[in-house]
């Protein structure tokens, strides 16, 4: 085995801690916009604390904080463990989380205040746009120069998830950000109309297939496989899934403009290839549950796979629920809906930050050498918390969503609809209130982690043996 | 659009799709000494981590190849490739225009039969005054409240004080031409003092106490300012949708802080036109239903008789 001097988990340590402190701000925003939509009253008339501002932050903060610290976290462990090399370039790496936590701040500090560029899931400002492609390539550098001095003969089938989402993301950052700046803090897309909507959904959607999903994939690959202590259960699959995937992934944004202004070729070329990634998507799936086949006694009493398999459960629900949608006459239903909130949220809680949280559970006792997690018994109630949590969120996310869509198409006798827009949103007050408790219960899971993390990691003579539990199989 | 980039596309999609079905097939063919199947590949990384040479599942192998064979029907019969229209000649337009078709066939005779009613005795008419409801509901609710009490900036409905003119007639013109109120902002004419006079005068209108220094001098401002569009009196003038100033009815607050905005910054009222959206028939339904807000005959009467 290598040292553990070998290895640069400085950074790897870093991108952790940052993943659980970014998790709670990110949740606490959605939490409090949740109620919001409950009770509007809860924006005190500020104009920074108003649903509109608070909601791109609460999403930045989720994906690219959240979500993007796990990346760089998992990945730096994973291209490292699985290359058998250290890190490329300490400073280098050093320069990616410092780089990106200013990224973080300088969304803390622009959106509240109403610096955006107004494109959903790319709304900071030009200045950060730029300060996220240095650190992005210097990413990039990082990651693929340890691919290239690798010990083993082939790369694994994780980093070819996390070299798809890094150059993937490259890409769809600087096109979709692609503006003629007026100011420090404005500028002016260079595409305009439906070109500009079509470009915007190119990324927003391949903002979901690889940022979301290759780059979690890439998780599922490692942290899976190694917690189950089987091997992967075919190769082939992961070949066809990986390609099949990353190629139909480009073309499913238009699924976001149906029924629109959008060229209806674009549309239909939209649809199918969104059909086509659903047998791509599951084969991920696939993968993993069968990996774990063999080792379904260990669901018995490691957490940890709990957290897993629930993750890839959700993955392939909300990657089938995705290609559904996709379908014309379907999302003439569920567009504009909380069906597609629903949707979203099926994906990025129960799949994205299930994955993760497995992960970090996994990840903290080996970088902080600890033998395991302070209490596994608190894995398991933030198991449980958050389990329930996702499912009250999603659940009243869709009932809520295919009555509004009912709702707004039904039709009397005489022609008029039967119902106003207004009675429609107040039909969806209970199922705000039960998202909203399935919210705070993903949330409080997170503070239950934080508690954990913390116990787990600081100072030695705190985690004597006698406070940790042998409850490890 | 043209020729080649009808070309571009159809190629460029049809060559993803079949690489896919290329790329199954490749991958699944048995290769020579190869790792058979429920072994591993060989490959170890970070110590444990192995891959077995399983076949993909049979089942999603059908599910990837029927989602690539519904896809190409789709593209036969729809349009997605390029400049093809697809053998069914189907377009959103097309079926939009169709179901709006559809619906006034079988929708538009009984509007026109409430349309000969005249508004006062439309009115009265319950089961016409529920459609007008949801019409009203639907389209003015947003902007005057779903009671009709309107909102700052949004007249009330149900009250017998009217800026364009509460006769039938007058309420249709509004719904159909729509109405765009001008009041003009004052800050370059008048300077600070001068406002804070007209405002205090404007103030005073409805009988309000006012400082009578502020007020007389308010007065000669007015007079040649306001007189034009608000009248000697004040008491407005439903031509120019200029409102009463001598009554408690204030579309944008009568504080003395609001006025002195008013006047200083202007007011551009907008009531926008349904003649497109809702057509003349139902428009005159909903005119109906506006004049009922307001207490229809019975309220007019009673104005009249006073």
């Amino acid at each position: 085995m290598q040292t553990p001097a070998a290895y640069n988990d400085r950074v790897v340590r870093q991108f952790t801690i940052m993943t659980v402190v970014w998790g709670i701000v990110g949740m606490l925003v959605g939490v409090i916009i949740a109620a919001q939509l409950l009770w509007p009253a809860l924006n005190f008339d500020i104009p920074w604390l108003t649903y509109s501002r608070l909601r791109p932050l609460h999403t930045n903060a989720v994906i690219f904080a959240f979500g993007g610290s796990a990346l760089f976290a998992t990945s730096y462990y994973v291209v490292q463990r699985t290359c058998g090399v250290r890190l490329m370039g300490d400073r280098l790496a050093a320069f990616t989380f410092w780089g990106w936590q200013v990224v973080i701040l300088g969304a803390i500090l622009t959106l509240p205040f109403g610096y955006t560029q107004s494109k959903e899931y790319a709304e900071l400002i030009w200045p950060l746009d730029v300060l996220i492609t240095v650190v992005w390539v210097a990413y990039a550098v990082s990651f693929f120069g340890t691919i290239l001095r690798r010990r083993t003969k082939h790369i694994y089938v994780a980093n070819w998830f996390y070299g798809a989402f890094i150059v993937a993301v490259a890409m769809l950052h600087i096109v979709n950000s692609l503006a003629i700046p007026t100011s420090l803090t404005q500028s002016y897309p260079v595409y305009a109309g439906a070109v500009d909507a079509m470009v915007q959904w190119w990324y927003g959607h391949n903002a979901v297939g690889f940022f979301l999903t290759a780059g979690f994939l890439g998780m599922m690959y490692y942290f899976v496989p190694k917690q189950a202590g089987r091997p992967i259960y075919s190769y082939r699959l992961s070949v066809v899934h990986f390609w099949a995937l990353i190629s139909i992934y480009m073309w499913a944004g238009p699924h976001h403009l149906h029924w629109t202004a959008l060229p209806e070729w674009t549309q239909s070329v939209g649809m199918v290839f969104s059909l086509i990634l659903l047998a791509p998507s599951w084969g991920g799936m696939i993968n993993g549950i069968m990996t774990l086949s063999g080792a379904w006694h260990k669901l018995r009493d490691d957490p940890i796979i709990r957290f897993l398999v629930v993750s890839l459960s959700f993955y392939g629900m909300s990657t089938f629920e995705g290609p559904m949608m996709a379908i014309r006459t379907v999302n003439a239903l569920s567009h504009y809906t909380d069906w597609t909130i629903g949707h979203v949220h099926s994906g990025a809680l129960g799949w994205v930050a299930f994955i993760t949280i497995g992960s970090i559970y996994m990840l903290v006792p080996r970088l902080f050498n600890r033998e395991q997690m302070y209490s596994v018994p608190l894995i398991n109630v933030h198991f449980w918390v958050s389990t329930i949590g996702v499912v009250l969120y999603i659940a009243s996310m869709w009932i809520a969503g295919v009555m509004q869509g009912l709702m707004w198409r039904a039709v009397n006798d005489d022609g008029t609809l039967t119902y106003s827009f207004i009675e429609s949103l107040s039909a969806t007050y209970p199922y705000y209130a039960v998202r909203l408790l399935g919210g705070l219960l993903f949330f409080a899971g997170m503070l239950i982690m934080a508690y954990n993390v913390w116990r787990t990691i600081r100072p030695v003579e705190a985690s004597r043996p006698a406070t940790a539990p042998a409850a490890s199989a | 659009m043209s020729l080649f980039w009808s070309i571009f596309i159809i190629a460029f999609v049809l060559a993803n799709i079949f690489a896919c079905w290329w790329l199954i097939r490749w991958t699944a063919k048995p290769r020579k000494g190869e790792a058979a199947a429920h072994e591993t590949t060989g490959h170890v990384w970070d110590e444990d981590l192995r891959e077995y040479n399983n076949p993909m599942p049979r089942w999603w192998l059908w599910l990837f190849y029927i989602t690539i064979v519904f896809s190409l029907i789709y593209l036969v019969l729809y349009p997605g490739l390029g400049n093809f229209q697809g053998l069914l000649g189907w377009s959103q337009y097309k079926q939009y225009d169709k179901e709006v078709a559809e619906a006034e066939a079988r929708f538009a005779p009984l509007y026109a039969s409430y349309a000969e009613i005249p508004i006062p005795e439309l009115a009265e008419n319950g089961e016409a005054m529920a459609t007008a409801g949801r019409l009203f509901a639907n389209n003015c609710a947003t902007c005057h409240g779903s009671d009709g009490r309107g909102a700052r900036g949004y007249p009330n409905l149900a009250d017998l004080d009217w800026q364009w003119g509460g006769a039938p007639a007058d309420i249709r013109h509004t719904l159909v031409n729509g109405r765009q109120a001008v009041m003009p902002a004052f800050s370059a004419s008048l300077d600070d003092s001068a406002i804070e006079a007209t405002a205090a005068y404007v103030y005073s209108l409805n009988g309000r106490e006012a400082p009578e220094r502020l007020v007389s001098q308010g007065r000669q401002q007015y007079q040649t300012l306001c007189v034009a569009c608000h009248g000697v009196e004040g008491k407005g003038n439903p031509m120019l949708g200029a409102p009463n100033l001598t009554d408690d009815t204030w579309l944008y607050g009568g504080s003395l802080e609001t006025i002195e905005q008013t006047l200083i910054n202007g007011r551009n009222g907008q009531m926008p036109a349904f003649a497109e959206t809702l057509g003349e028939d139902r428009i005159h339904l909903v005119a109906a239903y506006v004049y009922r807000l307001s207490g229809g005959e019975e309220a007019r009467d009673a104005i009249a008789a006073r």
